[in-house]
């Protein structure tokens, strides 16, 4: 049953839309992830759930009961905001405790709740430090812990990671999941970090130019793009913008290079299609007389060290690929190298394009 | 420490430390030829002085109410400013500035025709008129101190926390707010209550007879013991900012000591 429900949602600042139909059903103890670029409206779809701003068009209901113009105090919300948003003037107890002072429970059981919160999130040992004598990561714990001491019905996290450090990042994202699962509630978390939202969610929505792209577990959020922009969002991919030769046989054509991709089978003859084959599904090897079916032949331009894997990236015939292969592997096939690329046939997946017009949106590197 | 720096401390200290020992040089005298050279006779005059009791008690008055009104004026206005109305926040600067840029002549011409026909208690009291006038005089000094208070904090942030965490705007602003820019607000008390101690020309062309006014009657009638009034002013203007110090930090050490550390 759906718990919060975000209804054909709009919300414009002057001329830009910010919001421009979203639809979400989360059920009751579901972590859900906003994910996407600056600018795409995520934040501003977290801000109507919390209720510092108001919907052109559109309702949100939680557990039934519509709250669209709901004032932000009494909408039981927790929330953990991306900028440190700790009380300065309260220890980190007093900061967790204010949300249960305002509702006249800060005794008995209530100090019992903020003691436990304390120390489910790690801090029993800094409650009577003050948020400036508290690490980024321990001040974001505090302002969690103070989230969920009232108990919301929805807990709201807005990047909450992001000025952390790499390290620390990886860590708390691991423990608000561990968290949100220990309480079983409901949660909104906006990010820009697809990694982060592809490890902590039960379910992903990538949002793009305010409206919702594609929304589904981040498996399928990777294996199966349903749009150019998710393909491109999610992971690396390579994108081959290519034509469909034969849709009998599942043949296409991308810059004189001919390749069968079971995807492509039953698509019209002459369709423009965009072939997306991940990195690590490329198979690498010394390039050998005469081309091997379903083959690209090339150089190795660049090689980047990414630990157990080595990022392979390979030109020609106008055509880059990017191929992730074991670092031992990769030692064999030095830059300048001439390789042979097979690319797989059932692992490739293909997206419609339009026959004439830009085959992706243009992604900011930063945003990438 | 360089011993330049030494040089220029004390020509500094020197600067300021050579009048205040010249006027209590002269406050020690006695107006009697071949007097012995130090007396206290001077500030004996002065303590045992009915007026300067009654008039450096409506100054103080006078302030204390001019810093609860612009407190209680200005603090919501300005956290309103920077929450909702950031465009304006220029606007009001400008405004901020014209006590400074309006001569005190022209203003107490200005207010004693604008509120001439108000109600008695209020034209002819220094607890109306007055008031009214010294408000706008710490308007400047309490608008740039509190900004600068709100500015170092992230007025946005606080306020969406506590309100997500069901608090009004009244516990927001008194809970979360005001603690948080406690020094900034002490800091434009300070400055209120120098300017309403100090105040000569609206207090006199207005007709109401207060501490600087008194200062300037003794100060033209008998030499000495002025002198030892404006040392025993001094040293009250200083007592006072020391208490207001004292009192705000005894309550907002931490959230002082906190801004600090931002």
């Amino acid at each position: 049953m759906t718990f919060l429900q975000l209804e054909n949602l709009h919300r414009a600042f002057g001329p830009v839309k910010a919001l421009n139909g979203i639809n979400i059903g989360l059920g009751e103890g579901e972590f859900l992830s906003l994910l996407g670029p600056s600018g795409c409206g995520k934040t501003t779809a977290l801000r109507l759930v919390a209720g510092f701003d108001r919907p052109d068009q559109g309702r949100i209901v939680v557990d039934g009961k519509d709250i669209t113009n709901v004032a932000p105090n009494k909408r039981d919300m927790g929330m953990v905001f991306q900028a440190y948003s700790l009380f300065p003037n309260m220890n980190a107890r007093q900061n967790v405790e204010f949300g249960l002072r305002i509702r006249g429970k800060h005794k008995g059981e209530g100090r019992g709740r903020v003691d436990d919160l304390l120390e489910l999130v790690g801090l029993s040992h800094a409650v009577d430090r003050y948020p400036h004598q508290l690490s980024g990561g321990m001040q974001q714990r505090v302002a969690l812990a103070r989230g969920l001491a009232i108990e919301p019905r929805v807990l709201l996290l807005d990047e909450p990671l992001s000025a952390l450090d790499a390290k620390v990042r990886v860590q708390l994202r691991e423990e608000i999941r561990r968290i949100q699962l220990e309480l079983g509630i409901t949660t909104l978390y906006v990010t820009h970090d697809q990694e982060e939202a592809l490890a902590i969610s039960d379910h992903v929505a990538v949002m793009y130019g305010g409206v919702i792209e594609q929304m589904g577990t981040p498996a399928e959020m990777y294996t199966a793009p349903a749009t150019a922009f998710v393909a491109e969002f999610i992971g690396t991919m390579n994108r081959l913008d290519s034509t469909v030769v034969d849709g009998g046989t599942g043949e296409v054509e991308h810059s004189g290079l001919r390749l069968v991709v079971d995807a492509a089978k039953g698509r019209r003859n002459g369709e423009r299609v965009l072939v997306l084959i991940r990195p690590e599904s490329l198979e690498l090897e010394a390039a050998t007389n005469g081309a091997a079916p379903n083959s690209f032949n090339g150089e190795v331009l660049t090689q980047t060290f990414l630990g157990p894997v080595t990022r392979v990236k390979v030109t020609g015939s106008g055509t880059n690929l990017i191929a992730d292969m074991s670092t031992a592997r990769a030692a064999a096939l030095p830059v300048g190298a001439r390789v042979s690329a097979k690319i797989p046939s059932e692992g490739a997946k293909l997206i419609s394009l339009p026959d004439d017009g830009p085959g992706l949106p243009v992604l900011d590197p930063d945003e990438q | 420490m360089a011993p330049s720096a030494y040089v220029w401390l004390l020509l500094a200290a020197a600067y300021f430390l050579i009048p205040l020992y010249a006027t209590l040089d002269f406050s020690l005298k006695e107006n009697k030829a071949g007097a012995p050279c130090c007396t206290a006779h001077n500030y004996g005059w002065v303590i045992h002085n009915g007026d300067f009791w009654h008039t450096i008690k409506i100054s103080f008055l006078l302030a204390l109410e001019t810093i609860v009104i612009s407190l209680i004026l200005f603090v919501p206005t300005i956290y309103w400013v920077h929450l909702k109305l950031p465009r304006l926040r220029p606007v009001i600067a400008f405004l901020a500035l014209i006590p400074f840029i309006v001569p005190p002549i022209v203003m107490v011409v200005g207010l004693l025709r604008t509120f001439k026909g108000t109600p008695h208690w209020f034209y002819a009291e220094p607890w109306g008129f007055l008031a009214g006038a010294y408000v706008i005089l710490a308007f400047p000094y309490m608008f740039f101190s509190l900004d600068a208070g709100f500015r170092s904090i992230d007025v946005h942030t606080l306020t969406e926390a506590s309100q997500s965490l069901g608090a009004k705007w009244t516990t927001t602003l008194f809970r979360v707010i005001l603690p948080n820019i406690r020094s900034a607000a002490l800091a434009a008390s300070f400055l209120t209550l120098a300017i309403v101690l100090g105040e000569f020309t609206i207090a006199n062309l207005a007709a109401f007879h207060t501490f600087p006014i008194f200062l300037q009657y003794v100060n033209e009638s008998q030499g000495f013991p002025a002198g030892a009034l404006t040392l025993l002013s001094f040293v009250i203007t200083w007592a006072a900012m020391l208490s207001l110090l004292l009192v705000g930090r005894k309550r907002g050490a931490r959230s002082a000591l906190i801004t600090g550390a931002r």
